[in-house]
């Protein structure tokens, strides 16, 4: 791996959890609205996804917890908080808000708050792809809730039949809502259901930035030879509430406090700065001029109205 | 005075500590209490044997209702938004629906759920789909607008012998408060309600649109039109009588609720009213709804899309002018 990878890696884990730390930020002061979802202690797992795809020609069917990954596909702070606050100028021109916008632009399909909805359509578009001779992988994420979602099951079936390049990222963050894994179900490792469809499944430590890199890239490959899907469970914790209004309280607190040795944005800082391959000083800055343009971004966005109501009434049918 | 959501919870509660088959599947219902926290308390009271916090799995949580209904149960299923009911639409309007009719054996099931928009969530957390499940044939269709209703309707919905769909309105959880009956209380389904009588005109509505039409009743009192406002708090079985009686008095009738026009259930009312009271009709019915498109997510939108009180009030001023 080259620095420079190392360097873009850490840098995009950064934007994520400077873009997330403000729209806590915008909650707490009421301006923001709908469901604040943080990804606090996902960014290994969006970011080293995304990483492993060309966004040139390979597609992203991102979830909840995944804006490190709009960012690697060339999203925006700007294009990501419009749409977050629903202003105008957004994509979704306030029909709809969050990270479910598309840009066919950027190879990024949002989803719908139904889990695993989307699933079955990543496999519909990587399709198209193979019907055009094109090399077209989908990376696309369901949480260890979402993935007990019937879609999903059948999803993962119709791409293992027909060879579907698609890579899954089953983002364990050990809660869905406030229900634990031990509730959601009952096998040890969710990538062990891989052996039941006939495809790659392995589980690895989501909160490893290169280990997440590394383990996509060669989920991309198989998927590039025609091997078909993979399953990768990422093992991380879900540092904040479901959303903002979730005081979490039913999360032991020591569970958290463990995990949060282990987060990924500290974790990564300080091996590459033990590796020499950045000093304190230029990670500081990088924190702080990241920062910087978030704030710059959401004094731009605020600063738009809303969407004029006549949206409201357009574009039912094109 | 207690709230919609409280008089919701009261209903359950009690046949719950009375019939024990009646108990509870949804999501994070248990510790967590519900995402509306409509279930605070119930996990610490009843056991995780009736109080089941099930898996992100509509299909089997419904398809479990089905079966423990057909097995001696009155389960209670949580759709935590009610908009996730179409993951489990396949056991609820395939099989539950039709159980009755090939079998003969009961379903005693309630599927309930905050539906609902106004409150700025998003096209995925704000759909009103009652007309689907009317449309469906064999499930029972409850929408109530005030606390006393929803606790009297949800009480008849657990003693049923059939499947019920339980619209609650998520904006009316905490908004609306009135007097509730305390203990075992009864609104049969299929009992329509005038809610505020009046002599030039009827509003036919259910849900949120209620409080809209009062609203819009009392905007008119000004213009010196006295305005009635008929609650049909179930769509299936529906009080047609009630309706009918309502708009023979006053010879004009505007059709209200929150979901959307076309395909809508005040389609259905309209076509009774005139198959059945047309002589009596000094104007044509007038429908007001929301626009047909999903329910936006940015609040400029959402307030243009969806019916109100302004909107209520324009369209009997239309019908009394015609
Ligand atoms: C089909 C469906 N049912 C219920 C919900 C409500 N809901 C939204 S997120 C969520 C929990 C998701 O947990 P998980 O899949 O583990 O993802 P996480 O939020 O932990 O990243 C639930 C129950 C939904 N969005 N879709
Ligand atoms: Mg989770």
């Amino acid at each position: 791996m080259t620095n420079n990878t190392r360097v873009e890696l850490l840098k995009y884990m950064i934007m994520a959890r400077e873009f997330d730390a403000s729209m806590l930020r915008l909650y707490r002061q009421g301006k923001a609205f709908g469901g604040v979802y943080s990804q606090l202690g996902n960014e290994a797992v969006s970011v080293g996804s995304a990483m492993a795809l060309d966004p040139t020609q390979d597609v992203l069917f991102p979830m909840h917890r995944n804006v490190g990954a709009h960012f690697v596909f060339g999203a925006t702070i700007d294009q990501m908080m419009q749409n977050q606050l629903a202003r105008e100028g957004s994509q979704m021109r306030g029909t709809d808000g969050t990270g479910h916008y598309a840009d066919p632009r950027l190879r990024i399909y949002g989803n719908v708050s139904h889990l695993g909805a989307m699933i079955p359509v990543a496999n519909g578009f990587v399709l198209a792809g193979k019907l055009r001779g094109e090399n077209t992988v989908a990376l696309t994420y369901i949480g260890d809730g979402g993935a007990q979602v019937g879609e999903v099951h059948e999803a993962l079936n119709f791409a293992a039949v027909h060879k579907l390049p698609l890579v899954l990222i089953i983002e364990n963050n050990q809660y869905a809502y406030s229900t634990p894994n031990s509730q959601e179900f009952a096998v040890d490792q969710l990538s062990k259901r891989a052996i039941g469809y006939g495809i790659h499944g392995e589980t690895i430590d989501g909160t490893d930035v290169e280990l997440v890199l590394k383990t996509c890239q060669a989920a991309v490959a198989r998927a590039r030879r025609g091997e078909g899907p993979s399953i990768i469970e990422t093992q991380t914790m879900r540092m904040r509430g479901h959303a903002e209004h979730d005081d979490f309280s039913y999360v032991p607190k020591e569970l958290l406090d463990e995990w949060a040795l282990r987060d990924p944005v500290n974790t990564y800082s300080a091996k590459l700065i033990a590796d020499g391959v950045i000093s304190s000083e230029e990670v500081k800055q990088l924190r702080d001029t990241t920062l910087d343009q978030m704030i710059a971004s959401i004094d731009r966005t605020l600063e738009l109205p809303w969407p004029d109501a006549s949206e409201g009434f357009k574009q039912v049918f094109l | 005075m207690t709230t919609y959501l409280d008089a919701i919870a009261d209903a359950i509660r009690i046949e719950m500590r009375k019939d024990q088959s009646v108990f509870m599947i949804g999501e994070d219902i248990g510790v967590y209490g519900g995402a509306f926290k409509l279930t605070k308390g119930f996990l610490a009271e009843f056991g995780p044997q009736r109080i089941i916090d099930a898996p992100i799995s509509e299909a089997a949580i419904m398809g479990a209702g089905i079966g423990a209904a057909l097995n001696g149960m009155r389960p209670i299923v949580e759709m935590q938004f009610m908009d996730f009911i179409t993951n489990g639409f396949n056991q609820l309007v395939t099989v539950a629906a039709t159980t009755a009719y090939r079998w003969g054996i009961p379903v005693p099931m309630v599927v309930r759920g905050p539906s609902g928009g106004g409150v700025g969530a998003n096209p995925f957390h704000s759909r009103n789909s009652e007309a689907w499940f009317a449309h469906a044939t064999g499930l029972k269709v409850v929408c109530p607008a005030t606390a006393a209703d929803a606790k009297g309707l949800m009480t008849a919905s657990i003693r049923d012998q059939n499947p019920v769909v339980f619209f609650e309105h998520k904006g009316l959880y905490r908004k609306i408060k009135d007097e509730v009956p305390e203990g075992e209380y009864v609104v049969p389904l299929g009992q329509a309600k005038v809610v505020r009588e009046g002599t030039d005109v009827s509003v036919i509505t259910y849900g949120s649109a209620v409080h809209m039409a009062l609203e819009a009743a009392t905007m008119l009192e000004a213009d010196g039109a006295s305005v009635e406002v008929v609650d049909i708090r179930t769509l299936v079985p529906l009080d047609e009588e009630t309706i009918l009686q309502s708009v023979r008095k006053t010879g004009r009738a505007v059709v209200a609720h929150e979901a959307v026009l076309t395909a809508g259930f005040a389609g259905e009312i309209a076509s009774r009213i005139a198959d059945s009271a047309f002589t009596f009709l000094d104007a044509p019915v007038k429908r007001v709804a929301a626009y047909d498109s999903p329910t936006p997510f940015a609040p400029t939108l959402e307030k243009a899309v969806l019916p109100n009180a302004e909107k209520i009030a324009e369209a009997l001023r239309s019908v009394l002018a015609f």
